[in-house]
């Protein structure tokens, strides 16, 4: 690691720098009138601060990234013979131990042989050595670079040179590193996701876990265990997710959209000032939050309901419906999805109402003006108007239906079960992702690797839904606008 | 500007009026306002109007921004309704009734006259349903062959037909402005109204597309009565038959406008139409 110092003596040589290209900018425009320079004097600072600053800063920020990895390779290269007598396992574990007692950290409790723990000693000191030797390369070539930026960048300064064009050239490389980042961590998060996927696949064949109706995941977790073969049929898991997903959106987007048509249409302003914050606190409350109100309210009182209708039943013509209703437990689809939808409604209703008062007023007054009544208008002239941007606010909730965990998790059960009746118990895609990963668990089998499988099933879905969205979206952009 | 001293006349004004504005106008009264006061909250937007709009001919509201023409304006058809904090005191007539009366219902007012706003505003929809749209839902035509014979006649009427009689399911945003603002003229015919509001119609357009619109409100003027609010003294001297001025929210004068924008009895109206305001 490079100290902070070195890099606080960065800053400061490189403000200096940006003075300095300032200062000699002026003093030489000075006698020539204001408008001889071609570039503000702030380019020119900025112009050698950046020569002097960039390259520096980029060599510190390779040695802390790779700086680590050189060093135990190069430590590693040569072995003593104690060492390479070693099992690549014990290596590592040895390996590792050089490593704590170079930054001072406790070792592992493990015993050496003698001649080993000599080695470890050795190959401790000559790591502190390598590493210590390319802290000061690091340092030094910053330093070389620093200065060999200043005196390149700093003569170039007079006051025809376009320095604007050179520090505007340096922003757009800025710009362009930032968003490179975000896409390259996308395509990272990707790649890991299919990779991982690839490995699950190889151990169940893709049609088994797309088309396959039974999951149940659990596997032998170790050689020694009693194996079982362990089913990955993904679709139990989809159709609970659209169940799901369904009740929340018939929920929401009625509520929802109604809401908003209230909000911007015909509440008062009053009103509006008191009534859409209060919607949005339904935005901050916690997920864990409805998920407790779903298991401990909503599921025991849709429960107690569906019972005493069943009780109603018995014994009459719906003798057998009433014999289900009567058996129905607190843990259902139906208040997962409720819940979720109630979760949901201020997302829609806020996302609604911005996109419905965005609609011009000269339409609306255009539409009264013929003399349609306010429904009219807004039926006719302000929803066709402002339905591309709710389709794509319905969209967006959901994909938040799908990703949603907690609510489901606390209400719905986890059995996995192919089933679109909302009084039974399901699971989504989601929660089996959270329970296949908690607790200690090995990165090699089918059952944790089947996490992965579903995660990228659902990432392609989502992406499919967007793209859908998008499209609609711009279909009717080109007939409106 | 306006502290000009009071009195200090200016020779005659030479204003070119086409022969159809110059004879005077004696057809009866359509509207007839009287001591209209508005108010945006507490601010007080017009004080004491009072005008007699005559029927089939154009008339010309003109004054400088902020004067108030543009609220009297959509006094007429209640427009102002749609502002929470608009509040309007005052009569006036369409036909003899109070349009502010509790037994009028703005919608069916509306119907009546009809306006067209200073941007155009065609609906997001075709062509045709954009004319169609006032002929739906007041119910005018039944049946789809009625429809269609609607939206031609009111294309036809609004000089648009020729240009979109092959593209009637094309976006009515599609079409350029002039052609826009006419549409939206034809819609606002297709539902036959008595009165045809113009809040400024011709401000967003190109000279060319001005003139197509000015030649078309003379055409309309033998079946309607129109009202025009414009910031153009030079259209209010070619479209109009009768002018109002307005300056601070008042009516300063109005009469036959060739009088006056030849002989204006207000040094204010003077000055303004000479061009020394506004």
């Amino acid at each position: 690691m490079i100290s902070w110092a070195v890099l606080a003596a960065l800053v400061l040589f490189s403000a200096v720098t940006y003075a300095l290209g300032r200062r000699k900018l002026t003093a030489q425009a000075a006698g020539q009138g204001r408008d001889r320079a071609h570039s503000r004097p702030g380019y020119h600072g900025a112009y050698v601060m950046l020569w002097v600053a960039v390259p520096a800063a980029a060599v510190l920020l390779l040695h802390g990234a790779f700086g680590g990895r050189i060093a135990a390779a190069a430590v590693q290269a040569e072995k003593p013979a104690a060492v390479a007598a070693l099992t690549p396992q014990q290596r590592m574990v040895f390996y590792d131990d050089v490593q704590s007692t170079v930054v001072g950290r406790t070792p592992s409790e493990i015993i050496y042989a003698p001649d080993v723990r000599e080695a470890l000693d050795a190959e401790a000191r000559e790591a502190v050595r390598i590493e210590m030797g390319l802290r000061l390369a690091a340092v030094a070539a910053a330093l070389v670079l620093a200065v060999a930026g200043f005196v390149f960048s700093y003569r170039r300064v007079r006051p025809e040179f376009r320095a604007r064009q050179h520090v505007e050239g340096w922003t757009a490389v800025l710009l362009f590193a930032c968003s490179a980042a975000a896409i390259l961590t996308t395509v990272g998060i990707v790649a890991s996701l299919a990779f991982e996927s690839f490995r699950f696949f190889q151990a169940v064949p893709p049609h088994q876990f797309l088309f396959g109706l039974d999951w149940d995941p659990q596997i032998a977790m170790r050689s020694d265990q009693f194996a079982t073969s362990g089913a990955f049929g993904a679709v139990p898991l989809f159709v609970g997710t659209f169940l799901i997903m369904l009740i929340a959106m018939v929920v929401a987007a009625p509520i929802g959209l109604l809401s908003a048509i209230y909000l911007a249409e015909y509440a008062s302003r009053p009103t509006r000032a008191v009534v859409k914050p209060l919607l949005e606190v339904l935005a901050g409350v916690p997920t864990v939050v409805y998920g407790f109100f779903a298991a401990l309210t909503v599921g025991p009182l849709f429960r107690s309901t569906f019972n005493a209708i069943g009780a109603q039943l018995l014994g009459g013509p719906f003798h057998e419906l009433g014999l289900y209703l009567s058996q129905v437990q607190n843990q259902m689809a139906l208040v997962a999805g409720a819940v979720m939808g109630i979760m949901l409604i201020p997302f829609v209703s806020s996302l609604s109402d911005d996109i419905i008062n965005a609609v011009p007023q000269s339409l609306r007054d255009g539409s009264l003006a013929m003399g349609a009544t306010p429904s009219e208008t807004i039926k006719k002239v302000v929803m066709p108007a402002a339905l591309p941007g709710i389709v794509a606010a319905l969209l967006l909730a959901v994909s938040r239906a799908i990703g949603e965990t907690m609510i489901v998790t606390m209400a719905a059960g986890l059995q996995a079960k192919t089933t679109l009746n909302p009084l039974d118990t399901v699971t989504t895609v989601t929660v089996q992702i959270v329970t296949l990963l908690t607790g200690d668990q090995e990165f090699d089998s089918p059952k944790t690797l089947s996490a992965f499988g579903l995660g990228l099933t659902l990432f392609v879905i989502t992406l499919i839904l967007n793209v859908i969205a998008l499209r609609i979206v711009q279909k009717y952009r080109e007939q409106y606008d | 500007m306006l502290s000009q001293p009071e009195g200090s006349k200016d020779g005659p004004v030479h204003i070119e009026l086409r022969p159809q504005s110059a004879h005077a106008v004696d057809a009866p009264a359509k509207l007839r306002a009287r001591d209209v006061n508005v108010f945006y909250g507490d601010k007080q937007a017009l004080f004491d109007a009072s005008l007699d709009v005559p029927e089939k001919a154009v008339t010309a509201l003109i004054g400088p921004s902020g004067c108030g023409k543009s609220t009297f304006l959509r006094c007429i058809n209640r427009m102002n309704d749609t502002i929470a904090t608009a509040r309007v005191t005052g009569r006036i007539e369409l036909d003899g009734e109070d349009v502010n009366d509790r037994s009028i219902d703005p919608v069916l007012l509306r119907a009546r006259v009809g306006m067209v706003f200073q941007k155009p505003n065609p609906f997001p929809k075709s062509i045709f349903e954009n004319v169609a749209y006032g002929p739906r839902i007041h119910g005018i035509a039944t049946g789809k062959r009625e429809l269609e014979h609607v939206v031609e006649t009111s294309l036809k009427r609004a000089g648009l037909w020729n240009e979109v009689a092959d593209r009637l399911q094309a976006p009515g945003t599609s079409l350029s402005g002039g052609q826009q603002q006419r549409l939206v003229i034809a819609r606002a015919i297709a539902v036959n109204p008595e009165v045809i509001l113009m809040d400024e119609p011709c401000s967003a357009l190109d000279p060319i597309a001005t003139a197509r619109v000015e030649e078309l409100i003379d055409e309309l003027r033998e079946e309607y009565c129109i009202v025009i609010v414009t910031h153009s003294m030079a259209q209010a001297a070619r479209v109009s038959q009768k002018t109002a001025f307005f300056h601070l929210g008042k009516l300063i004068e109005s009469g036959n406008t060739d009088e006056i924008f030849t002989n204006p009895r207000d040094t204010r109206t003077q000055d303004y139409i000479t061009g020394r305001f506004g």
